[in-house]
Protein backbone atom coordinates (compact mmCIF):
# COMPACT_ATOMS: atom_id res chain seq x y z
CA UNK A 1 0.00 0.00 0.00
CA UNK A 2 2.90 2.10 0.90
CA UNK A 3 4.67 1.74 -2.05
CA UNK A 4 1.21 2.85 -4.10
CA UNK A 5 1.01 5.96 -2.50
CA UNK A 6 4.71 6.33 -2.91
CA UNK A 7 4.35 5.89 -6.87
CA UNK A 8 1.10 7.86 -7.21
CA UNK A 9 2.92 10.58 -5.61
CA UNK A 10 5.70 10.54 -7.63
CA UNK A 11 3.60 10.28 -10.40
CA UNK A 12 2.07 13.29 -9.69
CA UNK A 13 4.85 15.50 -9.64
CA UNK A 14 5.53 13.97 -12.95
CA UNK A 15 1.76 15.40 -14.07
CA UNK A 16 2.36 18.94 -12.52
CA UNK A 17 5.91 18.95 -14.73
CA UNK A 18 4.34 18.21 -17.29
CA UNK A 19 1.01 20.56 -17.33
CA UNK A 20 3.75 23.27 -15.75
CA UNK A 21 2.58 26.82 -15.69
CA UNK A 22 1.51 28.84 -18.32
CA UNK A 23 3.61 29.95 -21.28
CA UNK A 24 3.64 33.28 -20.57
CA UNK A 25 4.14 32.67 -16.61
CA UNK A 26 7.53 31.20 -18.08
CA UNK A 27 8.18 34.23 -20.11
CA UNK A 28 7.52 36.56 -16.86
CA UNK A 29 10.13 34.23 -14.98
CA UNK A 30 12.74 34.64 -17.88
CA UNK A 31 12.28 38.33 -18.20
CA UNK A 32 15.78 39.68 -17.36
CA UNK A 33 16.07 41.38 -14.20
CA UNK A 34 17.74 44.63 -15.12
CA UNK A 35 14.80 45.12 -17.76
CA UNK A 36 12.61 46.30 -14.38
CA UNK A 37 14.72 49.57 -13.99
CA UNK A 38 11.68 52.09 -15.00
CA UNK A 39 12.08 55.82 -15.74
CA UNK A 40 9.35 57.96 -15.24
CA UNK A 41 9.15 60.18 -18.33
CA UNK A 42 6.73 62.67 -19.14
CA UNK A 43 6.55 64.63 -16.25
CA UNK A 44 5.55 67.54 -17.73
CA UNK A 45 4.89 68.06 -21.42
CA UNK A 46 6.85 71.03 -22.79
CA UNK A 47 10.23 72.78 -21.22
CA UNK A 48 8.64 75.42 -19.46
CA UNK A 49 5.63 74.69 -16.81
CA UNK A 50 4.39 77.89 -17.70
CA UNK A 51 6.93 80.91 -17.65
CA UNK A 52 9.69 79.14 -16.02
CA UNK A 53 11.49 75.89 -16.75
CA UNK A 54 10.55 72.60 -16.04
CA UNK A 55 12.49 69.47 -15.66
CA UNK A 56 12.43 67.96 -19.01
CA UNK A 57 15.25 68.48 -21.60
CA UNK A 58 14.98 68.01 -24.94
CA UNK A 59 16.68 64.61 -26.39
CA UNK A 60 19.92 64.10 -28.26
CA UNK A 61 20.18 66.19 -31.11
CA UNK A 62 16.80 67.48 -31.18
CA UNK A 63 15.99 71.19 -32.27
CA UNK A 64 13.16 73.03 -30.77
CA UNK A 65 12.22 76.27 -31.95
CA UNK A 66 10.10 78.33 -29.76
CA UNK A 67 8.32 81.20 -30.05
CA UNK A 68 6.80 82.68 -27.13
CA UNK A 69 4.76 85.72 -26.99
CA UNK A 70 2.37 87.90 -23.93
CA UNK A 71 0.38 91.35 -24.56
CA UNK A 72 -0.19 93.79 -22.73
CA UNK A 73 -1.96 93.93 -19.43
CA UNK A 74 -6.22 92.82 -20.06
CA UNK A 75 -7.00 95.92 -17.56
CA UNK A 76 -5.71 98.50 -20.47
CA UNK A 77 -9.02 98.09 -21.59
CA UNK A 78 -10.19 99.05 -24.94
CA UNK A 79 -8.27 101.38 -26.27
CA UNK A 80 -5.69 99.24 -26.08
CA UNK A 81 -8.04 96.52 -27.28
CA UNK A 82 -7.37 94.46 -23.72
CA UNK A 83 -3.82 94.28 -24.16
CA UNK A 84 -3.33 93.21 -27.35
CA UNK A 85 -1.69 96.06 -29.14
CA UNK A 86 1.16 95.67 -27.69
CA UNK A 87 3.26 92.90 -27.08
CA UNK A 88 6.60 91.28 -26.02
CA UNK A 89 8.17 88.12 -28.05
CA UNK A 90 10.55 86.15 -27.30
CA UNK A 91 12.26 83.47 -30.01
CA UNK A 92 14.67 81.03 -28.94
CA UNK A 93 16.19 77.64 -30.14
CA UNK A 94 17.19 74.86 -27.86
CA UNK A 95 18.91 72.37 -28.73
CA UNK A 96 19.24 68.51 -27.20
CA UNK A 97 23.34 68.21 -27.04
CA UNK A 98 22.59 64.58 -25.01
CA UNK A 99 19.74 62.91 -23.85
CA UNK A 100 20.13 64.76 -20.39
CA UNK A 101 21.87 68.09 -21.32
CA UNK A 102 20.14 71.12 -23.63
CA UNK A 103 21.57 74.34 -24.67
CA UNK A 104 19.25 77.69 -25.45
CA UNK A 105 19.16 80.83 -26.50
CA UNK A 106 16.87 83.13 -26.83
CA UNK A 107 16.14 87.16 -27.52
CA UNK A 108 12.90 88.81 -25.82
CA UNK A 109 11.82 92.01 -27.46
CA UNK A 110 11.18 93.06 -23.91
CA UNK A 111 14.16 95.62 -23.02
CA UNK A 112 15.94 93.90 -26.36
CA UNK A 113 17.25 91.04 -24.07
CA UNK A 114 19.45 88.07 -25.20
CA UNK A 115 19.38 85.30 -22.93
CA UNK A 116 21.25 82.00 -23.18
CA UNK A 117 20.98 78.56 -20.72
CA UNK A 118 22.13 75.23 -19.71
CA UNK A 119 20.18 72.73 -18.19
CA UNK A 120 21.08 69.68 -16.82
CA UNK A 121 19.14 66.69 -15.73
CA UNK A 122 21.23 65.47 -12.55
CA UNK A 123 18.41 62.63 -11.50
CA UNK A 124 15.77 61.05 -13.12
CA UNK A 125 12.25 59.43 -10.92
CA UNK A 126 12.60 56.04 -11.19
CA UNK A 127 10.31 53.26 -10.54
CA UNK A 128 10.88 49.49 -10.19
CA UNK A 129 14.16 47.56 -8.80
CA UNK A 130 15.84 50.81 -7.85
CA UNK A 131 12.90 53.44 -6.99
CA UNK A 132 13.65 57.10 -7.03
CA UNK A 133 10.78 58.88 -5.70
CA UNK A 134 11.56 62.52 -7.88
CA UNK A 135 13.95 64.10 -10.57
CA UNK A 136 16.26 66.84 -10.03
CA UNK A 137 17.43 69.10 -13.00
CA UNK A 138 20.22 71.87 -12.80
CA UNK A 139 19.24 74.97 -14.61
CA UNK A 140 21.53 78.08 -14.89
CA UNK A 141 21.18 81.28 -17.56
CA UNK A 142 22.86 84.67 -18.18
CA UNK A 143 21.45 87.33 -19.97
CA UNK A 144 22.06 90.78 -21.52
CA UNK A 145 19.91 93.73 -21.47
CA UNK A 146 21.03 95.73 -24.55
CA UNK A 147 18.03 98.39 -24.49
CA UNK A 148 19.57 101.80 -24.00
CA UNK A 149 17.72 103.45 -21.32
CA UNK A 150 20.48 104.87 -19.89
CA UNK A 151 22.05 108.17 -19.62
CA UNK A 152 23.99 108.44 -22.44
CA UNK A 153 26.79 110.18 -20.25
CA UNK A 154 26.72 106.66 -18.03
CA UNK A 155 27.02 104.10 -20.72
CA UNK A 156 26.74 100.72 -19.47
CA UNK A 157 29.35 97.98 -20.38
CA UNK A 158 28.42 94.86 -21.28
CA UNK A 159 29.65 93.44 -17.89
CA UNK A 160 27.35 95.96 -16.24
CA UNK A 161 24.20 94.43 -18.55
CA UNK A 162 24.58 91.36 -17.43
CA UNK A 163 22.01 88.97 -15.05
CA UNK A 164 22.64 85.33 -13.84
CA UNK A 165 19.89 83.16 -12.30
CA UNK A 166 20.93 79.46 -10.91
CA UNK A 167 17.69 76.86 -10.32
CA UNK A 168 17.57 73.31 -8.94
CA UNK A 169 14.14 72.27 -10.51
CA UNK A 170 12.82 69.48 -8.47
CA UNK A 171 9.31 67.65 -9.80
CA UNK A 172 7.86 64.29 -8.76
CA UNK A 173 5.15 62.48 -11.13
CA UNK A 174 2.64 61.91 -8.39
CA UNK A 175 0.76 60.09 -10.98
CA UNK A 176 0.12 59.84 -14.54
CA UNK A 177 -2.17 62.97 -14.50
CA UNK A 178 -0.30 64.68 -11.40
CA UNK A 179 2.70 66.59 -11.72
CA UNK A 180 4.06 68.90 -9.20
CA UNK A 181 7.72 70.51 -8.90
CA UNK A 182 9.56 72.91 -6.65
CA UNK A 183 12.15 75.61 -8.24
CA UNK A 184 15.05 76.98 -5.61
CA UNK A 185 15.92 80.28 -7.72
CA UNK A 186 18.99 82.12 -7.23
CA UNK A 187 19.33 85.87 -9.07
CA UNK A 188 22.01 88.12 -9.35
CA UNK A 189 22.05 91.34 -11.39
CA UNK A 190 25.32 93.37 -12.00
CA UNK A 191 23.28 96.39 -12.43
CA UNK A 192 20.17 97.27 -10.09
CA UNK A 193 18.11 100.75 -10.29
CA UNK A 194 18.92 102.42 -6.76
CA UNK A 195 21.55 101.81 -4.27
CA UNK A 196 18.78 100.08 -2.13
CA UNK A 197 17.33 97.23 -4.49
CA UNK A 198 19.66 94.28 -3.52
CA UNK A 199 21.85 92.53 -6.40
CA UNK A 200 21.54 89.07 -4.94
CA UNK A 201 17.68 87.42 -5.09
CA UNK A 202 16.33 84.38 -3.54
CA UNK A 203 13.10 82.68 -4.80
CA UNK A 204 11.18 79.81 -4.45
CA UNK A 205 9.06 78.31 -6.95
CA UNK A 206 6.15 76.30 -7.44
CA UNK A 207 4.51 74.38 -10.62
CA UNK A 208 1.97 71.86 -11.26
CA UNK A 209 0.73 69.75 -13.99
CA UNK A 210 -3.02 68.44 -13.88
CA UNK A 211 -3.52 65.91 -17.21
CA UNK A 212 -7.54 66.60 -17.86
CA UNK A 213 -7.05 64.40 -20.98
CA UNK A 214 -4.40 62.51 -23.19
CA UNK A 215 -3.39 65.70 -24.58
CA UNK A 216 -4.52 68.67 -22.65
CA UNK A 217 -3.47 70.05 -18.97
CA UNK A 218 -4.13 72.14 -16.75
CA UNK A 219 -1.06 74.03 -15.41
CA UNK A 220 -0.17 76.69 -12.93
CA UNK A 221 2.99 77.96 -11.48
CA UNK A 222 4.16 80.61 -8.61
CA UNK A 223 7.62 82.43 -7.76
CA UNK A 224 7.96 83.90 -4.43
CA UNK A 225 11.13 86.02 -3.98
CA UNK A 226 12.17 86.42 -0.51
CA UNK A 227 14.20 89.74 -1.50
CA UNK A 228 12.45 92.48 -3.41
CA UNK A 229 13.48 95.61 -5.11
CA UNK A 230 12.57 98.84 -3.27
CA UNK A 231 12.78 100.86 -6.64
CA UNK A 232 9.54 99.03 -7.88
CA UNK A 233 6.74 97.50 -6.21
CA UNK A 234 7.56 93.87 -7.53
CA UNK A 235 4.96 91.22 -6.69
CA UNK A 236 5.01 87.80 -7.19
CA UNK A 237 4.96 85.98 -10.72
CA UNK A 238 1.41 83.79 -10.60
CA UNK A 239 0.47 82.11 -13.62
CA UNK A 240 -2.33 79.48 -15.00
CA UNK A 241 -2.29 78.00 -18.17
CA UNK A 242 -3.04 74.66 -20.50
CA UNK A 243 -0.86 72.92 -22.46
CA UNK A 244 -2.02 71.29 -25.84
CA UNK A 245 0.14 68.82 -27.31
CA UNK A 246 -0.26 67.92 -30.99
CA UNK A 247 2.60 65.72 -32.52
CA UNK A 248 5.88 67.47 -32.33
CA UNK A 249 4.22 70.62 -31.36
CA UNK A 250 3.59 71.49 -27.95
CA UNK A 251 1.19 74.95 -27.48
CA UNK A 252 0.71 76.55 -24.41
CA UNK A 253 -2.15 79.22 -23.45
CA UNK A 254 -1.05 81.07 -20.55
CA UNK A 255 -2.73 84.30 -18.27
CA UNK A 256 0.41 85.60 -16.15
CA UNK A 257 0.67 88.91 -14.39
CA UNK A 258 4.45 88.31 -16.19
CA UNK A 259 4.34 90.31 -19.77
CA UNK A 260 8.38 88.79 -19.38
CA UNK A 261 9.31 84.88 -20.15
CA UNK A 262 12.79 84.92 -18.95
CA UNK A 263 13.65 84.44 -15.28
CA UNK A 264 15.15 87.10 -14.04
CA UNK A 265 12.87 89.07 -15.30
CA UNK A 266 9.08 87.86 -14.11
CA UNK A 267 10.91 86.19 -11.08
CA UNK A 268 12.92 89.64 -9.79
CA UNK A 269 11.08 92.68 -11.76
CA UNK A 270 7.51 91.95 -12.20
CA UNK A 271 4.77 94.56 -11.12
CA UNK A 272 1.62 93.20 -12.63
CA UNK A 273 -0.87 92.44 -9.52
CA UNK A 274 -2.75 89.58 -10.99
CA UNK A 275 -5.84 90.30 -8.88
CA UNK A 276 -6.18 93.83 -9.91
CA UNK A 277 -6.47 93.04 -13.58
CA UNK A 278 -2.52 93.14 -14.78
CA UNK A 279 -3.31 90.14 -16.47
CA UNK A 280 -1.65 88.93 -19.62
CA UNK A 281 -2.21 86.68 -22.23
CA UNK A 282 0.71 84.66 -24.18
CA UNK A 283 1.15 81.49 -25.57
CA UNK A 284 4.43 79.39 -25.73
CA UNK A 285 4.56 77.56 -29.63
CA UNK A 286 7.58 74.91 -29.91
CA UNK A 287 8.08 72.87 -32.86
CA UNK A 288 11.07 69.82 -32.62
CA UNK A 289 13.19 69.07 -35.49
CA UNK B 1 13.34 -3.87 -5.39
CA UNK B 2 9.70 -2.92 -6.70
CA UNK B 3 9.97 0.16 -5.19
CA UNK B 4 13.37 0.95 -6.77
CA UNK B 5 12.41 0.71 -9.91
CA UNK B 6 8.96 2.17 -9.57
CA UNK B 7 11.00 5.63 -8.17
CA UNK B 8 13.50 5.06 -11.18
CA UNK B 9 10.43 4.64 -13.50
CA UNK B 10 8.74 7.48 -12.23
CA UNK B 11 12.46 9.61 -12.50
CA UNK B 12 12.80 8.52 -15.91
CA UNK B 13 9.00 10.39 -17.35
CA UNK B 14 11.07 13.30 -15.20
CA UNK B 15 13.71 13.39 -17.50
CA UNK B 16 11.70 13.18 -20.67
CA UNK B 17 9.26 15.04 -19.72
CA UNK B 18 12.35 17.84 -20.05
CA UNK B 19 14.06 16.80 -22.89
CA UNK B 20 11.43 17.05 -24.81
CA UNK B 21 9.89 20.71 -24.55
CA UNK B 22 10.22 24.20 -24.87
CA UNK B 23 12.04 25.91 -27.02
CA UNK B 24 12.55 29.68 -26.12
CA UNK B 25 14.49 33.28 -26.55
CA UNK B 26 15.27 36.43 -25.01
CA UNK B 27 16.32 38.20 -27.82
CA UNK B 28 13.64 38.04 -30.33
CA UNK B 29 12.87 40.87 -33.05
CA UNK B 30 9.50 42.49 -33.83
CA UNK B 31 9.18 45.85 -35.63
CA UNK B 32 6.61 47.62 -36.85
CA UNK B 33 6.22 50.31 -40.08
CA UNK B 34 3.57 52.75 -40.62
CA UNK B 35 3.59 54.28 -43.90
CA UNK B 36 1.75 57.95 -44.14
CA UNK B 37 1.23 60.30 -46.48
CA UNK B 38 3.26 63.01 -44.14
CA UNK B 39 6.27 60.25 -42.79
CA UNK B 40 7.00 57.27 -42.12
CA UNK B 41 7.94 56.12 -38.82
CA UNK B 42 9.35 52.47 -37.77
CA UNK B 43 10.32 50.97 -34.28
CA UNK B 44 12.23 48.14 -33.11
CA UNK B 45 12.16 45.99 -30.42
CA UNK B 46 15.20 43.50 -29.99
CA UNK B 47 14.25 42.03 -26.27
CA UNK B 48 11.00 40.19 -27.35
CA UNK B 49 10.79 37.01 -25.36
CA UNK B 50 8.99 34.37 -27.37
CA UNK B 51 8.50 30.12 -25.91
CA UNK B 52 6.97 27.26 -28.26
CA UNK B 53 6.21 24.14 -26.68
CA UNK B 54 6.91 21.30 -28.39
CA UNK B 55 4.38 18.73 -26.83
CA UNK B 56 1.70 20.76 -27.54
CA UNK B 57 2.32 23.08 -30.37
CA UNK B 58 1.49 26.14 -28.29
CA UNK B 59 3.04 29.06 -28.69
CA UNK B 60 3.21 32.50 -26.37
CA UNK B 61 5.30 36.02 -27.04
CA UNK B 62 5.43 38.84 -24.58
CA UNK B 63 6.55 41.99 -25.82
CA UNK B 64 7.44 45.02 -23.40
CA UNK B 65 6.35 47.96 -25.13
CA UNK B 66 9.34 50.40 -23.70
CA UNK B 67 11.77 48.21 -25.48
CA UNK B 68 10.74 49.40 -28.99
CA UNK B 69 13.19 51.93 -29.95
CA UNK B 70 12.53 55.15 -32.36
CA UNK B 71 14.07 57.21 -34.46
CA UNK B 72 13.12 60.04 -32.78
CA UNK B 73 13.22 60.25 -28.78
CA UNK B 74 10.09 62.24 -29.22
CA UNK B 75 7.92 59.64 -31.07
CA UNK B 76 8.79 56.77 -28.27
CA UNK B 77 7.49 59.11 -25.98
CA UNK B 78 4.25 60.13 -27.64
CA UNK B 79 3.85 55.93 -28.46
CA UNK B 80 4.29 54.67 -24.99
CA UNK B 81 2.57 58.36 -23.42
CA UNK B 82 -0.55 59.12 -25.65
CA UNK B 83 -1.24 55.66 -27.76
CA UNK B 84 -0.31 52.60 -26.10
CA UNK B 85 0.09 54.20 -22.86
CA UNK B 86 3.13 51.61 -21.70
CA UNK B 87 2.59 52.49 -18.14
CA UNK B 88 -1.02 51.02 -18.25
CA UNK B 89 -0.24 48.39 -20.31
CA UNK B 90 3.48 47.44 -20.31
CA UNK B 91 3.11 44.58 -22.00
CA UNK B 92 1.49 43.23 -26.03
CA UNK B 93 1.34 39.25 -25.51
CA UNK B 94 0.49 36.82 -27.85
CA UNK B 95 -0.61 32.93 -26.90
CA UNK B 96 -1.82 30.59 -29.15
CA UNK B 97 -1.22 27.41 -31.33
CA UNK B 98 0.91 26.67 -34.33
CA UNK B 99 -1.42 24.53 -36.80
CA UNK B 100 0.07 21.12 -38.20
CA UNK B 101 3.26 21.84 -35.85
CA UNK B 102 3.83 18.17 -36.52
CA UNK B 103 4.93 18.75 -39.87
CA UNK B 104 7.74 21.71 -39.17
CA UNK B 105 11.39 20.30 -40.42
CA UNK B 106 14.19 21.18 -41.15
CA UNK B 107 13.58 23.42 -44.53
CA UNK B 108 11.08 26.35 -44.51
CA UNK B 109 7.94 26.22 -44.37
CA UNK B 110 4.91 28.09 -43.96
CA UNK B 111 2.87 27.60 -41.10
CA UNK B 112 -0.58 29.08 -39.47
CA UNK B 113 -0.34 30.20 -36.28
CA UNK B 114 -3.51 31.19 -34.96
CA UNK B 115 -4.46 33.01 -31.12
CA UNK B 116 -5.05 35.57 -29.02
CA UNK B 117 -3.12 39.13 -29.49
CA UNK B 118 -3.05 41.46 -27.19
CA UNK B 119 -1.90 44.92 -27.16
CA UNK B 120 -3.21 48.24 -25.48
CA UNK B 121 -5.70 45.76 -23.19
CA UNK B 122 -7.65 44.68 -25.92
CA UNK B 123 -7.27 40.66 -26.87
CA UNK B 124 -8.00 40.18 -30.94
CA UNK B 125 -8.26 36.65 -31.88
CA UNK B 126 -5.81 36.73 -35.38
CA UNK B 127 -4.69 34.14 -37.19
CA UNK B 128 -1.20 34.82 -39.12
CA UNK B 129 1.40 33.03 -41.81
CA UNK B 130 4.60 32.60 -40.39
CA UNK B 131 7.74 30.81 -41.91
CA UNK B 132 9.09 28.20 -39.58
CA UNK B 133 12.37 26.32 -39.51
CA UNK B 134 12.81 23.50 -37.19
CA UNK B 135 16.78 22.42 -36.74
CA UNK B 136 18.13 20.28 -33.71
CA UNK B 137 18.03 22.75 -31.15
CA UNK B 138 16.58 25.68 -32.23
CA UNK B 139 13.20 26.67 -33.75
CA UNK B 140 13.00 29.98 -36.41
CA UNK B 141 10.20 31.53 -36.78
CA UNK B 142 9.81 34.68 -39.32
CA UNK B 143 7.20 36.86 -41.34
CA UNK B 144 4.90 39.28 -41.11
CA UNK B 145 1.22 40.77 -41.12
CA UNK B 146 -0.82 43.69 -40.56
CA UNK B 147 -2.93 45.02 -37.78
CA UNK B 148 -5.22 47.89 -37.28
CA UNK B 149 -5.06 50.67 -34.91
CA UNK B 150 -8.59 50.75 -34.91
CA UNK B 151 -8.73 47.09 -33.27
CA UNK B 152 -6.96 47.45 -30.22
CA UNK B 153 -8.63 50.78 -29.27
CA UNK B 154 -5.68 53.25 -30.59
CA UNK B 155 -6.64 56.21 -31.46
CA UNK B 156 -5.30 58.62 -33.61
CA UNK B 157 -6.10 62.62 -33.30
CA UNK B 158 -7.45 63.90 -36.55
CA UNK B 159 -3.97 66.59 -36.60
CA UNK B 160 -1.52 63.57 -36.83
CA UNK B 161 -3.95 61.60 -39.27
CA UNK B 162 -1.69 62.27 -42.41
CA UNK B 163 0.89 61.17 -40.20
CA UNK B 164 0.42 57.79 -38.47
CA UNK B 165 -0.58 54.73 -40.93
CA UNK B 166 -4.56 53.34 -39.55
CA UNK B 167 -2.89 50.05 -40.64
CA UNK B 168 0.95 48.93 -39.15
CA UNK B 169 3.00 46.12 -40.51
CA UNK B 170 4.38 44.22 -38.11
CA UNK B 171 7.53 42.21 -39.04
CA UNK B 172 9.06 39.49 -36.54
CA UNK B 173 12.30 37.03 -36.64
CA UNK B 174 12.04 35.40 -33.40
CA UNK B 175 15.12 32.30 -33.38
CA UNK B 176 14.82 30.08 -30.53
CA UNK B 177 16.69 27.63 -28.41
CA UNK B 178 16.14 24.50 -26.95
CA UNK B 179 15.17 25.61 -23.44
CA UNK B 180 16.59 23.85 -20.56
CA UNK B 181 14.88 24.16 -17.06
Amino acid sequence: MKKILLAIFLVSINVSTFSQDDLLDILDNETPENKTKDIVTATFKGTRILNGHSIENRKDSELEFIISHRFGAINLGFDELFGLDQSNIRFALEYGVTDNLTAGFGRSSFEKTYDSFLKYSLIKQQNGEKPFPFAVSLFSSIAVKTIKDYDPADKRTFAESLSYVSQVLIARKFSESFSFQVTPTYIHRNTVKIEADPHDIFALGFGGRLKLSKRVSLNSEYYYAFDESESINARNSLAFGVDIETGGHVFQLILSNAITMIEKSFIAENTGNFFGGDIHFGFNISRTF
Amino acid sequence: MKLIITIVTCFLFVAITYSQGKYLTKSGAISFYSKATMEDISADNNQVLSIIDTDNSKMAISILMKSFLFEKALMQEHFNENYVESDKYPKATFKGEILNFDTVNDMVSKKQVKGFLTIHGVSKEITIDANMTKKENSILVTGDFMISLEDFNVKIPAVVAKNIAKKIKVTFNLNHQFYKK
